[in-house]
């Protein structure tokens, strides 16, 4: 019987052992995870923070789901890897033997590396850990400062406003999320920050962390201000957890250096989800990526090649819908370009293939609340961003999806003005009844 | 809008209400129970969104808690094929 070990309890590894049992009944899998926690949903932490759901409801499997996933669950943490012997060696108990070994590791909050940032009160938003940290610090009448870019920068912002804590959210750039999102829809976003009481700085850097008793009092920024606070949130991006491929002498780069069939240059040794730099074969690039839906779908053929099939990993469009200021915003295929100020590395919930500047005009309609921008290509639409009403969001992903071909339309699209939306759900419209 | 435009549209809504289900993208579902947490009967909707199945529990209100709830767009309202097949 081949014994399967899954380091790492998120959306990948869960789907790698629901593949793996599905395909072999029975198989020995057994899950090494650190988190005390388990599996529950990490973006799902954003709406714990907001009060929108109750801790307990972040826990998708029930009894009868683990049961039915018969997996040995082993809480510990793993400190070296010997990969001759086939052994996991954990921090403590004995060295667990593998046939095949799946990391799924995760990715890392980047430090700001500032003094002060070992102070109580500068949080992350990495784990369930942190989100009770944060609530335990958060009440009406404190302070906060949010650092970073991307969706967790906001996530958090939102959570503290709606724990009645004042927020300052200091950006290093000149807009939010300048690398996915255009002018008017930075522009949007901070709008609604503004109007929700946020204090937004721009061109500001944080330099120190000033703190009394171990606790963060205030921050001074590279101007010399000095922001009073009780709390600073750090979210200028997240790194793949390397340390143990690194050290068992596997290939790294900015992750876990992977082909298309997720395997690591130790053949029985695999990696997905947001630790993997995978190889494209269709682009021949490789790529990391920290979105849910390509980590469940890189679970799932990492599982199907431990258990002896050969599926490539086939990137589709990526995908995320988002709420960021209580606007809604759908951001599908290659949208952005250049560099983000606000964020060292890949942004959590992002990926790095919406940053590749396709060969295309963009083209754009919006009013002060909804905004459409579109990215054309020669004879198919390649990405878009869909914020506010959202009801172009899945006719865009679809026809991108797709690559539904554009030709008829094309003219129009590059038009742009009022009846962008109208024309991309006609032709989206006709194309699925024909279809 | 005038009023027939606004009765129009309202009554274009109900339509949907009482002929429609609710139906999943899975592909972004982030599993947060979002959803299932606001359903007024305790539908189990993150399940059947994770598996990407229409919701056909016929104890369903199509009140759309769980639709409005979504914070990823998951969700949304679907003529269902039960009452096309009769108007055909």
């Amino acid at each position: 019987m081949t014994r399967h070990v899954i380091l790492g309890m998120g959306i990948t590894g869960m789907s790698a052992a629901a593949t793996l049992r599905e395909t072999d009944r029975s198989a020995e899998i057994v899950m090494v995870s650190e988190d005390p926690y388990g599996y529950y949903s990490r973006p799902g932490l954003a709406y714990y923070l907001t009060g929108e759901v109750p801790e307990k409801q972040l826990y998708p499997f029930e009894r009868q789901d683990w049961t039915a996933l018969n997996v040995r669950l082993v809480k510990g943490q793993a400190v070296g890897l010997d990969r001759q012997q086939h052994l996991l060696q954990l921090r403590s108990g004995l060295p667990l033997e593998y046939d095949r070994l799946l990391l799924v590791v995760g990715a890392a909050s980047v430090l700001l590396h500032v003094p002060g940032e070992d102070l109580k009160g500068v949080v992350k938003l990495d784990d369930f850990a942190d989100a009770h940290e944060i609530l335990s610090l958060a009440s009406p009448g404190k302070t906060a400062v949010v650092v970073g870019g991307g969706v967790v920068a906001l996530e958090l912002v939102e959570g503290l406003l709606c724990r009645g804590v004042k927020v300052h959210y200091l950006l290093r750039g000149d807009r939010y999320w300048s690398n996915v999102l255009d002018e008017p829809e930075s522009q949007i976003i901070e709008n609604r920050l503004r109007h929700e009481g946020v204090e937004l700085h721009y061109r500001t850097e944080i330099v120190e962390i000033l703190g009394k008793k171990d606790k963060v009092e205030a921050i001074r920024t590279k101007q010399g201000e000095v922001i009073r606070c009780n709390l600073v949130g750090r979210c200028i991006g997240v790194r793949p957890r390397l340390e143990l491929a690194r050290s068992a002498g596997l290939d790294v780069e900015r992750g876990i250096m992977v082909s298309e069939y997720l395997q690591t240059s130790d053949t029985d040794i695999f990696a997905a989800g947001d630790c993997a730099q995978v190889f494209d074969p269709q682009t021949r690039h490789t790529f990391v990526d920290s979105l849910w839906g390509p980590g469940r779908m890189q679970g799932r053929i990492a599982a199907l090649n431990m258990a002896g099939q050969k599926i490539a990993y086939l990137r589709k469009v990526d995908i995320n819908v988002l709420r960021l200021a209580n606007v809604m915003i759908s951001v599908v295929g290659a949208v952005g370009s250049g560099r983000d100020d606000d964020l060292v590395s890949v942004a959590r919930g992002s990926s790095e293939t919406w940053l590749q500047l396709p060969n295309s005009t963009s083209t754009e309609a919006g009013t002060e609340f909804n905004h459409l921008r579109l990215m054309v290509g020669e004879r198919t639409l390649l990405g878009g961003l869909v914020l506010g009403d959202q009801k172009l969001s899945i006719p865009l992903q679809d026809l991108v999806d797709r690559q539904v071909d554009i030709t008829p339309i094309r003219s129009k699209l590059l038009q742009a003005g009022p009846e962008l939306g109208n024309v991309l759900m006609e032709h989206w419209i006709s194309n699925r009844e024909r279809g | 809008m005038n009023l027939q435009a606004s009765l129009s549209s309202e009554s274009r809504r109900r339509q949907i209400l009482a002929s429609g289900h609710v139906v999943a993208e899975p592909t972004r579902c982030i599993q947060c129970g979002i959803c299932s947490f606001n359903c007024p009967i305790n539908i189990d909707v993150r399940r059947h969104a994770w598996l990407g199945v229409e919701i056909e529990d016929s104890y369903c209100l199509t009140c759309g808690e769980c639709v409005s709830s979504c914070p990823r767009g998951v969700l949304r309202f679907e003529r269902a094929e039960l009452f096309l097949r009769r108007q055909a």
